[in-house]
C-alpha cells in the first residue's frame, strides 16, 4: 500500500464482510505520531482466530477471511517502530488500532483520507460511519448517522 | 390518523416490493473489485472515476458494488459490467480507461473488447 489511507480502506472492508452496521474511524495526528483507530460492530472474531490474524499464511489457509490486509498493515507500522493492536470479541466487533512514528524514515504518508471515506460511503449506504479526524489544535468530525 | 398494525404492515410490504423494483431496474451493475490486491493495485481512483463519470452524465440506472478478492490478483484493477445477462470483466484498468469503458460500453452500448479480461488472456 502507497499510504494510510489506503490500509484504511482495506481493513474497513474486512469490517463490512464481518456484517457490521457501525464503523467508527478515528486518526490523531501529533507531530511525531500518526494514530489510527477502526472500530467495528461486525460478528468478532474468536481468541484463536485474533492470534493468527497478522500470521498471512496461516489465515489464508483457513477461510481467507483476513488474508494479507492486516499483515500489510503491521508491516508498514513495524518498518516506522510503530504499535499495531488488535483486540476482538465474538458477536461484539473488533477494534484495529495503529500508531506510526510520522518522523520514521520509513513512515508511509497518510493519503487521500478524503477519497477513502467518500468511497466507503458511496459504496456501502447501508453502513453507518464516525470518522474523525483529530491534529494538536484541530478536530474534525462526519458522522453519516447525522448526515442520513 | 391512527394506523393499525395492518395497515403499517401492508404499508411495510407495498414498500418493500417498491424498493425491490428499483434495484431491478438497475439496468446495469459495475462490480469493481476491492480487496487488498485491487486497492494497492489503485481500485480506489479508478472506482473515484467511474463514480463521477456516471454522477456527470447522469446516468441513474447504473449501480456501483463492490466485491473481494476474486483470485486474479496480477490483472487488478479490475471491475465487471453486467447488463441483462452479459457480463464482461475489464481488467488492468485506470482511472481514464475506467472512465472510457463507462462511455463507451455503458452510454454507447460499445464493449472495448482490448479491454476486457478475453484480450488481456490472449496475449
Amino acid at each position: 500500500m502507497r499510504d494510510i489511507s489506503l490500509h484504511v480502506l482495506d481493513i474497513v472492508m474486512n469490517s463490512i464482510k464481518a456484517n457490521a452496521t457501525l464503523i467508527e474511524i478515528t486518526i490523531i495526528e501529533t507531530t511525531s505520531k500518526v494514530s489510527v483507530t477502526i472500530k467495528d460492530n461486525g460478528q468478532g472474531m474468536s481468541e484463536d482466530y485474533v492470534k493468527h490474524v497478522l500470521d498471512p499464511f496461516l489465515t489464508s489457509r483457513t477461510t481467507r477471511k483476513v488474508g494479507l490486509g492486516i499483515p500489510l498493515l503491521y508491516q508498514n507500522v513495524k518498518k516506522t517502530a510503530g504499535e499495531f493492536t488488535i483486540e476482538s470479541k465474538l458477536n461484539q466487533g473488533t477494534l484495529v488500532k495503529a500508531v506510526f512514528n510520522k518522523n520514521h524514515i520509513d513512515c508511509i504518508p497518510l493519503g487521500d483520507m478524503e477519497a477513502t471515506i467518500i468511497t466507503l460511503i458511496t459504496l456501502e449506504p447501508k453502513v453507518d460511519f464516525i470518522y474523525r479526524f483529530k491534529t494538536c489544535n484541530e478536530e474534525f468530525v462526519l458522522n453519516t448517522l447525522e448526515m442520513k | 390518523m391512527k394506523k393499525s398494525v395492518e395497515e403499517l404492515m401492508k404499508i411495510r410490504q407495498e414498500t418493500l416490493k417498491k424498493m425491490e423494483l428499483r434495484e431491478n431496474d438497475a439496468h446495469c451493475r459495475i462490480v469493481v473489485g476491492m480487496g487488498t490486491c485491487g486497492i494497492s493495485a489503485g481500485a480506489r481512483p479508478c472506482l473515484t472515476a467511474i463514480v463521477d463519470e456516471v454522477n456527470k452524465r447522469g446516468l441513474s440506472n447504473v449501480q456501483i458494488v463492490q466485491t473481494g478478492c476474486v483470485g486474479m490478483c496480477r490483472l487488478e484493477p479490475m471491475f465487471d459490467v453486467i447488463i441483462g445477462d452479459k457480463k464482461y470483466t475489464y481488467v488492468d484498468m485506470t482511472p481514464e480507461k475506467s472512465r472510457q469503458v463507462v462511455v463507451e460500453h455503458i452510454v454507447n452500448n460499445r464493449v472495448i473488447h482490448e479491454y476486457t479480461i478475453g484480450e488481456e488472456e490472449k496475449e
